[in-house]
């Protein structure tokens, strides 16, 4: 079990460091479900395909993630409140690179 | 009114099954979806991605699944109401329920399943803050009738097919055109993307990217859109427009249901899990993914179960006085309300010589 810190700004602007783990194939929109850190049925709407913005968040950290791919680019061209630091949570896989990752979730879009 | 017996919300895999499950039990079924086809998100959202848990199918795509449960479903003939809302849900005296759908479509049935997924499909809505102040004024999440915008001064914003597509189309029939995108790059059919090209090189579409739509104005109706280039430079520029169409795909809304006074956690309808899914209003089931108890899973897989116990119970409730005991398709075979018979071959009992 190798666990990695994560500080997570949920959508009331509370902090919440969480242990993530690197070893369940988990990605970041799963991580924020699993400590209910937004209420279900707002966040991972399409289950992780990328299709929906419910898991949009901002990267405040400095971390070297992996590229956007071409359908999470597209998604956040049609998302609403997208920020230069943008990210699909959904499309965040937990490495032991994103130690000590910052992100604040995005509004739920209404 | 339509009457059947058992009025089904939400016509994806879940709701699709029921009709199986039922007709076996010879109950007739009618279907009502806000989406204009059957299949929910896996017509809608994605059809052409593969699904591997579906017991017995080591890979399916989702428009498969759904072409097949048409199949499976169609000796039992249910009826279809797409394109429509179910809105709201009214007790008769005599126990059963009448939905009417936002067009006002009725629908009479004693037991109502609500397979409704994750909810009816809405236009996705830009966050500008007098967006719905000019709502049916100039502004529109879907295009019914293109004759409104005759002569008319339009406005699109988005980067998918819907956006260009109606681009297209509104060329010939609007005064002007003009496609906002927040990208300088489009996703949509190849054809789509090139003929907007073509026109825009005509002039006859006016293309303003990368750039958003930030404010709307207009005394009592919708009089022009305030733009703001997203690029380096981060000019703002005012519109005139008669129509502002923004069209930015769909995303799922539990909706009118949630006020039926059906108990919800979770953004889902609590059921009773430890029997046959039924919600705190007798003869109101929620089966598949809109549903919620303890250790629920969203999985079609598990959709399919719900559905089947909730057709033994919808039975009970129907026919309280009919003995049943349920018959393996394999014995019974199944005979459709269309006359149809699927059975297992007979084996033959004869002497060889």
């Amino acid at each position: 079990m190798s666990d990695i810190k994560i500080k997570i700004t949920d959508r009331e602007g509370v902090s919440h460091e969480v242990d993530a783990p690197t070893d369940m194939n988990m990605n970041l929109m799963e991580v924020v479900r699993s400590y209910e850190l937004a209420p279900e049925g707002t966040i991972g709407i399409c289950g992780g395909m990328a299709m929906c913005a419910s898991c949009q968040c901002y990267v405040t950290s400095d971390h070297a993630l992996p590229e956007k791919s071409d359908d999470e680019e597209a998604m956040l061209a049609e998302a609403f409140n997208v920020e230069e630091n943008s990210r699909l949570g959904c499309q965040v896989h937990i490495t032991e690179a994103l130690d000590g990752l910052e992100v604040v979730l995005a509004p739920e879009e209404l | 009114m339509i009457k059947t017996d058992i009025l089904i919300i939400g016509a994806g895999p879940t709701g699709l099954f029921t009709v199986f499950e039922a007709g076996l039990l010879q109950l007739k079924c009618h279907l009502i979806d806000a989406l204009p086809q059957a299949g929910g998100q896996c017509s809608e959202i994605y059809p052409k991605k593969p699904i591997y848990d579906i017991p017995g199918f080591p890979e399916v795509l989702a428009g498969d699944l759904v072409h097949n449960l048409m199949e499976q479903a169609k000796p039992f003939q249910p009826g279809f109401t797409l394109g429509e809302r179910a809105q709201t849900i009214k007790k008769l005296d005599d126990g059963t329920f009448v939905v009417t759908t936002n067009k006002g479509t009725e629908h009479c049935a004693p037991v109502v399943a609500i397979a409704g997924g994750l909810g009816s499909f809405e236009p996705r809505k830009p966050p500008l803050e007098n967006l719905s102040d000019y709502e049916g004024k100039g502004v529109a999440y879907m295009i019914k009738d293109p004759e409104v915008y005759r002569d008319k001064k339009v406005v699109i914003a988005g980067g998918g097919d819907s956006a260009l597509d109606w681009s297209i189309f509104l060329t010939d029939v609007a005064a002007e055109v003009t496609l906002v995108h927040r990208r300088n790059e489009f996703r949509g059919a190849l054809d789509s993307v090139e003929k907007v090209q073509q026109l825009k090189n005509k002039g006859k579409i006016k293309l303003i990217t990368p750039a958003e739509v930030i404010g709307l104005y207009g005394e009592h109706r919708l009089e022009g859109v305030t733009l703001q280039k997203t690029g380096a430079e981060k000019e703002m520029l005012d519109l005139r427009a008669d129509s502002f169409i923004p069209l930015f795909g769909l995303s799922p809304k539990l909706g009118p249901i949630g006020d039926w006074g059906l108990e919800i956690e979770k953004n889902a309808i609590k059921v009773d899990n430890t029997l046959d899914y039924q919600t705190n209003i007798p003869g109101i089931y929620a089966i598949g993914d809109v549903n919620t108890y303890p250790g629920k899973l969203k999985l079609i897989l598990c959709g399919f179960h719900e559905a089947t116990l909730m057709c033994q119970s919808a039975y009970q409730r129907i026919y309280p006085d009919k003995k049943y005991v349920m018959k393996y398709t394999t014995v019974g075979g199944v005979t459709g309300f269309d006359g149809s018979k699927k059975e297992a071959p007979k084996a033959v009992v004869k002497k060889i010589e």
